[in-house]
C-alpha cells in the first residue's frame, strides 16, 4: 500500500514540469516567424532550423534514447532528399507524395542496414553506419543521369497543398511553409515521444542504460536496437524530405559525411537525454552558421570553438540542466 | 486466463514430480589452456538454498555463468526442470525461469527504482515490442510493481533513481527486477559483495524470505561464510576448477579437505 501513497505525490511535481516545457516549446515554434527577425532570422531560417532539428532529433532518437551511436545518418536524410526530389522531378508535382517516397527509401535502406549491423557496438557501429553512408553518397553522385551527380538535382519545386476548401501556398508564402513544416514537425515528434513512453520505448532506454541487464530481463537487444534504427531512420529521412522541399534542390552534400558529424554536434550542443535537446543544437547551429558566415567564410572555426566550450562547461547539453533526478 | 490457469496447474504438477530443478551433468568449461570448471556435477532440488563457495580462483563465477548462459560449457549438460537448456542462450533461459543477478549490480542507473522495475515487470508480461497497454494491462503492470516493490521492502525509494542509491539499495532493486520475471530459480552472484555490516544484514533478510516464505529455489555465490552457513539448505565446495565437497552446512564445516583448501589458501 505505501508504494501506492508514495508514488501519486511524488509523479506530479514531475508531470507538471514536462508540461510546462511542452508548452513552452510549442509556443516558441508557433510564434518564430514573428520573434526570429529580432535575432537576426528570417522565416525561412526558422523553417530550416525545424528541418535539421527534426533532423537531429531523430539521430538522438538512437543516441540519446538507445544510446548507440550513428556517424552516417545523412545517409538516410539524404536519400530522403533524393526520394522527395525524384518524385517531384520525374513523376509527379505532389509534395504528400514527394514526402511519403522520400520516406519509404530512407527507411527501407534504415531497415536493411540496421539489420545488418545490430551486432556492432562504440565505435565499430560507428565506422559501419559511415561506410554505409559512404556508398550511397557515391550511387548519388556518380549517377549522373538520375541524380544529376556532383552538381545536385534541379528542376523542381514542391507544389502547393490543395486541401479542397484551401489552397496552401507553400511555394510563395514563406509563413505558410514554415507551419505546414511544423505540422509535420509536430506529427514526427508527436509519434516520437509516444514511442519513447510506450513499453518498446522503455525497452530501448533499458538497453542505453545497461545492455547486459536488459539482455538477462529477456529483451532481444539486437532486434530492439534493429527496430530504433529503422524508425529512427523512418524519421529521418522525412526531415530529408522537407529539406528538398525548403530548398528546391537535392545535394551530395546532403548525404555526405560532414552532416553526419552535425547532426551529432547537433544533439551533443543541445543534449542528447533531453527529447527537445537537439532541436535547441540545431537552432543554435543553424543561427551561429547564418551569422557568422556573413561575417567570415572561416565560420567552422567559431561554430567548433562554441562547441568546444559548450562541452567543456555543459558537458550534458546546453539543455542538460533540465535532467532528471529523484524525485522523492 | 485459461492458458494461464493451465500453466499454473502444470507448474504445480511438475513441482509434485521429483525431477530436480537444476541438473549440472559434468560441466567442462575451457578458455583456451586454462580449464576454470572441471568436471563439476551438481544437483538442486526444488525450493532449496545451495551456496557454491570456494577460495579465491576455484572456478565459482566461471560455474555460474555456465548455468546462467552467459557462455555455454565447453563440454558437458545443464538441465533445468527436466529440460536440457545446456545450448539455450539467455532470453530462451530466462523465459524458461531462471534469472539472476550479477557481482557488480547490474541495473539501469538513470531510471528510478520504479523504472527500473516497471521495465522487467513490462518484459516479463510480453509487452517489450507494444506501443501502447490498454488501460488493464497498465493496471496490471502497476500493481504487479507495487507487490515487487513490497516485497522487496523498497518501495520508499520508489522515486529515486536507482545510480543515486546506496549499494545495498541497488543490489535489492536489482533482485526485485529478477523477481519480477517470476522465476523458478533465481541466481544470485555474491550478493552481498563490497557490502557494509547492516545493508549484509539486509540483503541476508531478504533472501531468508524469498527462500523460507517465497519457497524460491535459489543458487547463490557468495564469499561471507556467516551467511551461507546461516542461509543455505546445501553447499557446493569448489576448489581449482574442481568439485570439492557437496553436502549439508555442517558436512562441509567438518569436511576436512574443506579445512585444508581454505587454510592452505589462507597460508
Amino acid at each position: 500500500m505505501s508504494a501506492t501513497v508514495m508514488r501519486a505525490p511524488a509523479a506530479q511535481p514531475l508531470d507538471r514540469h514536462r508540461l510546462l516545457v511542452l508548452g513552452l516549446v510549442w509556443v516558441i515554434l508557433l510564434l518564430c516567424p514573428f520573434w526570429i527577425p529580432f535575432i537576426g532570422g528570417y522565416t525561412s531560417l526558422g523553417t530550416r532550423i525545424l528541418v535539421l532539428g527534426l533532423a537531429a532529433m531523430s539521430l538522438n532518437f538512437l543516441i540519446g534514447f538507445t544510446g548507440i551511436v550513428s556517424f552516417g545518418h545523412a545517409a538516410y536524410f539524404g536519400l530522403g532528399v533524393y526520394g522527395c526530389g525524384l518524385i517531384l522531378r520525374y513523376v509527379t508535382a505532389s509534395t504528400p507524395l514527394g514526402l511519403v517516397a522520400g520516406m519509404l527509401l530512407g527507411g527501407l535502406a534504415g531497415t536493411i542496414i540496421g539489420a545488418l549491423i545490430t551486432k556492432r557496438r562504440g565505435i565499430y557501429f560507428a565506422m559501419v553506419t559511415i561506410a554505409f553512408q559512404q556508398i550511397f553518397y557515391f550511387i548519388a553522385y556518380k549517377w549522373n543521369g538520375l541524380t544529376g551527380g556532383f552538381d545536385g538535382l534541379r528542376g523542381f519545386t514542391r507544389a502547393n497543398i490543395n486541401l479542397g476548401f484551401a489552397n496552401l501556398d507553400i511555394i510563395k508564402n514563406d509563413y505558410v511553409f514554415y507551419y505546414f513544416v511544423l505540422f509535420v514537425f509536430a506529427i514526427v515528434a508527436g509519434v516520437m515521444g509516444l514511442i519513447l513512453r510506450s513499453p518498446f520505448g522503455r525497452t530501448l532506454l533499458a538497453i542505453r542504460e545497461n545492455e547486459r541487464r536488459a539482455r538477462f530481463l529477456g529483451i532481444n537487444v539486437e532486434r530492439h536496437i534493429w527496430l530504433a534504427f529503422t524508425i529512427s531512420a523512418i524519421f529521418i529521412a522525412i526531415a530529408g524530405g522537407l529539406y528538398a522541399l525548403l530548398n528546391n534542390f537535392a545535394d551530395p552534400s546532403s548525404l555526405y559525411t560532414d552532416l553526419s558529424g552535425e547532426l551529432v554536434i547537433m544533439c551533443v550542443l543541445g543534449g542528447i537525454r533531453v527529447f527537445w535537446g537537439p532541436l535547441l543544437g540545431a537552432a543554435v547551429y543553424v543561427v551561429l552558421q547564418d551569422w557568422i558566415s556573413s561575417h567570415t567564410v572561416n565560420w567552422m572555426f567559431f561554430v567548433g570553438l562554441i562547441f568546444v566550450i559548450v562541452v567543456m562547461f555543459f558537458p550534458r547539453g546546453l539543455l542538460g540542466i533540465l535532467r532528471r533526478r529523484s524525485e522523492a | 486466463m485459461d492458458t494461464n490457469h493451465e500453466q499454473h496447474t502444470k507448474a504445480r504438477v511438475r513441482a509434485m514430480s521429483d525431477t530436480p530443478m537444476l541438473e549440472v551433468r559434468n560441466a567442462t568449461k575451457a578458455f583456451g589452456s586454462l580449464i576454470a570448471v572441471r568436471d563439476v556435477s551438481l544437483t538442486v532440488q526444488r525450493g532449496e538454498l545451495r551456496a557454491i563457495i570456494g577460495p579465491n580462483g576455484a572456478g565459482k563465477t566461471t560455474f555460474f555463468n555456465l548455468i546462467s548462459g552467459f557462455f555455454p560449457p565447453t563440454r558437458g549438460t545443464i538441465v533445468f526442470d527436466g529440460q536440457d537448456v545446456t545450448n539455450l542462450a539467455v532470453p530462451e533461459r530466462v523465459k524458461k525461469g531462471m534469472a539472476r543477478t550479477f557481482q557488480i549490480t547490474e541495473v539501469f542507473p538513470e531510471l528510478t527504482v520504479h523504472e527500473n522495475v516497471r521495465i522487467a515487470v513490462e518484459v516479463a508480461a510480453g509487452y517489450a515490442l507494444r506501443p501502447r497497454l490498454s488501460s488493464s494491462e497498465r493496471a496490471g503492470v502497476d500493481h504487479a510493481i507495487d507487490d515487487l516493490l513490497e516485497r522487496t521492502r523498497i518501495a520508499d525509494k520508489a522515486g529515486r533513481l536507482v545510480g543515486e542509491l546506496a549499494h545495498g539499495d541497488q543490489r535489492i532493486a536489482e533482485i526485485a527486477m529478477a523477481l519480477a520475471l517470476k522465476p523458478r530459480l533465481l541466481l544470485l552472484d555474491e550478493p552481498t559483495a563490497g557490502m557494509g555490516e547492516q545493508e549484509t544484514f539486509e540483503i541476508a533478510g531478504l533472501i531468508r524470505r524469498l527462500h523460507r516464505e517465497e519457497n524460491y529455489s535459489i543458487v547463490l555465490v557468495e564469499h561471507d561464510m556467516r551467511l551461507v552457513f546461516h542461509l543455505a539448505d546445501r553447499i557446493t565446495v569448489l576448489a581449482e576448477g574442481a568439485l570439492l565437497a557437496d553436502g549439508t552446512p555442517s558436512d562441509i564445516a567438518a569436511n576436512p579437505d574443506v579445512q585444508a583448501a581454505y587454510l592452505g589458501h589462507a597460508a
